[in-house]
């Protein structure tokens, strides 16, 4: 799809890294420097935990994987903002549930998977693909990809690697 | 009995009028919906206009500034007074917060009699986020923009979450349709008045899988309106109205932290990392995986009736009948659960029970729901509330739950407005 010359860029600014330079792409959230309260997208001046009145927060890459906590799909083109392809591909969308940060991420599933691919409690794992393309610049986004890890390990609940980028 | 108008709850209000416009879909500017239904309202009280001394609007985000202060404009529309007015947007909960802000007045003895208005007129196909130009710092804005998510894409995740955990079927989902297109038949407010069978619904295009077309609310136009009064002035003024209506109980609670179910329009949930999830068993255990579901059975829609139960001093086995948001078939479902009508995971029992339909235990939206209405946004919860008030006079003709006595309404506004109403006779 990235024809020589085409600009890459995120589609929103801070939302996650793209791993153009060679490392694996993440969503970026925030954790509360106090309480521990991670948010996506980050937060940057209040902590939602009631009993919190941290103002600093420390910017965090998610965990790169999670499990599905339920998916659908969109049959039919979203209206705008949303800028579909013409022809219109219909796509998949996926909650996410975070072990490490114990939230749920909502994402499109990459292009070719359709609703019968998933079941719920599935491993995906977060990659970055093209939302749209205008001119000579394609706006990229984070998308859920079915994870087919080859160890054992990756079967069992809460496995995910999120531990390891905190 | 402990439900009964002569009870210690000092916290009802005398609903001494109801009174709707059709919904449908005619694209005319919300006042006009608003105004016929206030003066239906009004003549169902057989108070004038002059009588009321406090106005309060639900807003709509569809019609420009007039929205904005939909108490001022429908009070220009029935003539200045002077009256005091309120104007309150809340999303879906728009119509249940006017109405509470009129009964903490009456409550509050600022006020003896109040109209309560609330009226939309919506756009053709899915609703997309108001307004134009790159608005991101919108969650609204950019869940269309990133993800394509549509309101019915997350009708889908809730939907496709209760047959994975309960074994729900596209035939229940599809059931729930059949049911209240049923109900809805001989109600002249509703917008849609056709049978459907459920091969009919399993046959409609899949919107967001696995939902179909016939099983997601529509948009509408709409207007209700309400007239609400202090116990005192209701024996003063509508001392031969019988059986007197009232409201018991108003809910508008926010979501508790960390709210773990994904709602519209966010992209994620909290995160239970500092704080587990109040209640449920897997709470406790600091898996993820099961915390979440744990906080479908505690989270915030089932605490929205809660407040209501609690505040008026019953419980869901004394409810006649209620309406509740089915902005989805399957999310009806939900709502038999979250209002306590019966445990978790066990909706599709009542259900297939006919527990649910009138003429069973507890008829969920004899109206027809949003099923047969459509969505009129700021107009929903008070239209809700007008079906309870028709259904405790016994007056809902063709669509009567025979005996009613009291009767919740539950519903659900974006970005966490809590929204059930409890009416008793």
């Amino acid at each position: 799809m990235t024809a020589t010359g085409t600009t890459r860029v995120p589609a929103i600014e801070g939302w996650f890294t793209t791993g153009e330079d060679g490392s694996s792409p993440a969503l970026l959230g925030s954790r509360c420097t106090v309480c521990g309260t991670y948010a996506f997208p980050a937060e940057q001046s209040f902590c939602r935990n009631p009993d919190c009145t941290s103002t600093v927060f420390d910017t965090v890459e998610l965990s790169r994987r999670g499990r599905i906590w339920s998916y659908t799909d969109a049959r039919y083109q979203p209206p705008p903002p949303y800028v579909a392809a013409d022809p219109y591909v219909p796509f998949c969308l996926a909650a996410v549930e975070l072990a490490a940060e114990k939230l749920v991420v909502m994402g499109q599933v990459v292009p070719g998977v359709t609703v019968d691919d998933l079941t719920v409690g599935d491993e995906v794992e977060l990659v970055i693909d093209t939302l749209y393309s205008e001119d000579d610049t394609d706006y990229l986004v984070w998308k859920w990809r079915p994870f087919s890890g080859a160890t054992g390990a990756a079967a069992a609940p809460g496995s995910s690697d999120g531990e390891a980028l905190t | 009995m402990s439900v009964s108008n002569d009870n210690d709850n000092d916290k009802k209000v005398a609903v001494l009028g109801a009174g709707m416009h059709e919904w449908g879909k005619w694209g005319r500017p919300f006042v006009e919906y608003g105004l016929a239904a206030a003066r239906d309202a009004l003549a169902d009280a057989g108070l004038g206009w002059r009588d009321m001394q406090f106005v309060s609007g639900a807003d709509t985000i569809r019609n420009g500034y007039p929205g904005f202060v939909s108490g001022a404009t429908f009070a220009q529309a029935l003539g200045w007074t002077g009256a005091r007015v309120s104007s309150v947007y809340a999303a879906c909960a728009s119509g249940a917060v006017a109405i509470a802000n009129a009964r903490a007045q009456i409550l509050a003895g600022l006020c003896d009699v109040a109209l309560v208005v609330g009226a939309d007129t919506t756009p053709k196909g899915f609703f997309a986020p108001v307004g134009g130009g790159d608005r991101k710092d919108d969650p609204d804005w950019l869940r269309f923009h990133l993800m394509g998510a549509t309101n019915p894409t997350y009708f889908g995740l809730y939907a496709r979450r209760r047959m994975d955990r309960f074994g729900a079927t596209e035939e229940d989902f599809a059931q729930v349709k059949v049911k209240n297109a049923r109900h809805g038949l001989a109600n002249p407010y509703a917008r849609y008045r056709k049978e459907v069978t459920v091969d009919e619904v399993l046959a409609s295009p899949m919107v967001a899988d696995p939902l179909r077309l016939l099983e997601i609310c529509a948009t509408s136009d709409g207007g209700a309106a309400l007239v609400l009064a202090s116990m005192d002035f209701a024996r003063r003024h509508a001392g031969g109205a019988d059986p007197l209506v009232t409201i018991d109980a108003v809910s508008t609670v926010t979501p508790t932290f960390p709210n773990t179910v994904i709602e519209m329009p966010n992209f994620s949930t909290d995160s239970a990392a500092a704080i587990a999830p109040a209640g449920g068993p897997d709470a406790q255990n600091g898996n993820a995986q099961n915390g979440a579901a744990a906080a479908v059975a505690a989270g915030f829609r089932p605490s929205i009736a809660t407040a209501a139960y609690a505040e008026a001093g019953i419980g869901p086995e004394d409810v006649s009948l209620a309406e509740v948001y089915d902005l989805s078939s399957a999310l009806e479902l939900d709502w038999y659960e979250d209002i306590g009508l019966c445990g978790e995971g066990e909706a599709e029992k009542l259900l297939r029970d006919g527990a649910t339909t009138i003429g069973g235990r507890v008829p969920v939206n004899p109206s027809g729901g949003l099923s047969c209405f459509g969505e009129a946004i700021p107009a929903q919860a008070i239209a809700q509330v007008c079906e309870c008030v028709w259904q405790l006079r016994g007056s809902a003709t063709g669509h009567q739950v025979e005996g009613a006595r009291v009767a919740v309404t539950a519903n659900q506004g974006l970005f966490g407005h809590g929204s059930s109403v409890l009416l008793s006779r």
